[in-house]
């Protein structure tokens, strides 16, 4: 059984187990989920399009967008992408000291991003767009509200390696793990890629 | 690890690309802080849209530079330019099947006429 499992010709990734495609399946799996995902952002954004100027009475977007907040927590969070796949690559090269401080920085900068969502969404209350003010504040913050919640379960995420790394249970072997998981908040980062253009900048 | 992997990791620095644990490739650092830098300057041109009036012009160029980030961050820090292919096209049935969806469902409720 180990002779046919070395020789096959679906040898598994180290760590993993063997494969019909030759492929890791959580990292299949992973790229299965993200396709899914497209779908629950189409619906969002689609929904938001459609609805955000149908609403008969104020605040409109024009009256609440901080473009040049939004611009800097957009810039913050397209460079967490950035500490992301360096913290792949120092994992993959066995620096596991570089790993959990890349890893550290990507979850800093995604929490600096939640903070600037939760004062952004205060300060739109506060000049009165509130959940259920009018359709356009519907549409907003469901949209923006699902995507910080993507965000949010990307930084437990990536705490949770940085406990793990920290406890010895991470290693150059598991590399494709922390891989996996950047996927999901690459995928994070390019929904907000699409959001900031079409909500805040198009309109 | 096997003696395959440890040739691998003395050659990181001889590659463009470095190799993964399932045997694909990826970037080297170098070329992810180019990428960045290039995503960044996209994002400045994107903000300048607001600052500076770019007329008819305005909605076509920040679809069209939306699309390139897009594409690099999938294609370079995904790393879909340089893993198998099956993954791509996972995603990308995804992707069209949405914007094929929400196109005709927004079409539906005359979305372009309010344009």
């Amino acid at each position: 059984m180990t002779d046919t499992a070395v020789t096959a010709p679906t040898e598994p990734p180290a760590g993993g187990h063997a494969t019909s495609t030759g492929l890791s399946n959580e990292k299949l799996g992973m790229w299965v989920f993200l396709s899914s995902e497209c779908l629950l952002f189409g619906a969002l954004i689609s929904t938001y399009l459609l609805l955000h100027d149908r609403s008969v009475e104020g605040p409109t977007p024009k009256d609440v967008y901080d473009i040049p907040f939004t611009s800097v927590s957009s810039f913050v969070l397209l460079m967490s992408s950035l500490t992301m796949v360096l913290a792949v690559s120092a994992l993959t090269r066995g620096d596991m000291r570089r790993n959990r401080l890349w890893l550290l920085t990507t979850a800093l900068l995604g929490t600096i991003f939640i903070g600037g969502q939760v004062y952004e969404f205060t300060s739109f209350v506060r000049e009165g767009l509130g959940f259920t003010t009018n359709i356009f504040g519907s549409a907003f913050y469901t949209l923006t509200g699902f995507h910080g919640v993507h965000v949010t379960v990307g930084i437990l995420m990536l705490l949770s390696l940085v406990g793990l790394s920290l406890r010895g249970n991470l290693s150059q072997e598991r590399a494709e793990t922390v891989e996996i998981i950047g996927l999901y908040w690459h995928f994070v980062d390019v929904i907000w890629i699409v959001i900031f253009t079409v909500v805040y900048l198009a309109a | 690890m096997s003696t395959t992997d440890t040739t691998d990791v003395e050659a990181y620095d001889a590659l463009p690309t470095e190799p993964d644990q399932t045997g694909g490739y990826h970037p080297t650092e170098v070329l992810y802080v180019k990428i960045a830098i290039i995503l960044a300057l996209i994002t400045a041109a994107e903000i300048s849209t607001y600052l500076v009036d770019w007329g008819p012009a305005h909605l076509p160029a920040l679809m069209v530079m939306m699309v390139v980030k897009f594409a690099l961050v999938i294609g370079f820090f995904m790393h879909l330019r340089f893993d198998n292919r099956i993954f791509t096209w996972v995603f990308i049935a995804g992707l069209a099947l949405a914007v094929a969806v929400y196109i005709v469902m927004i079409t539906t409720f005359r979305y372009w006429q309010n344009l």
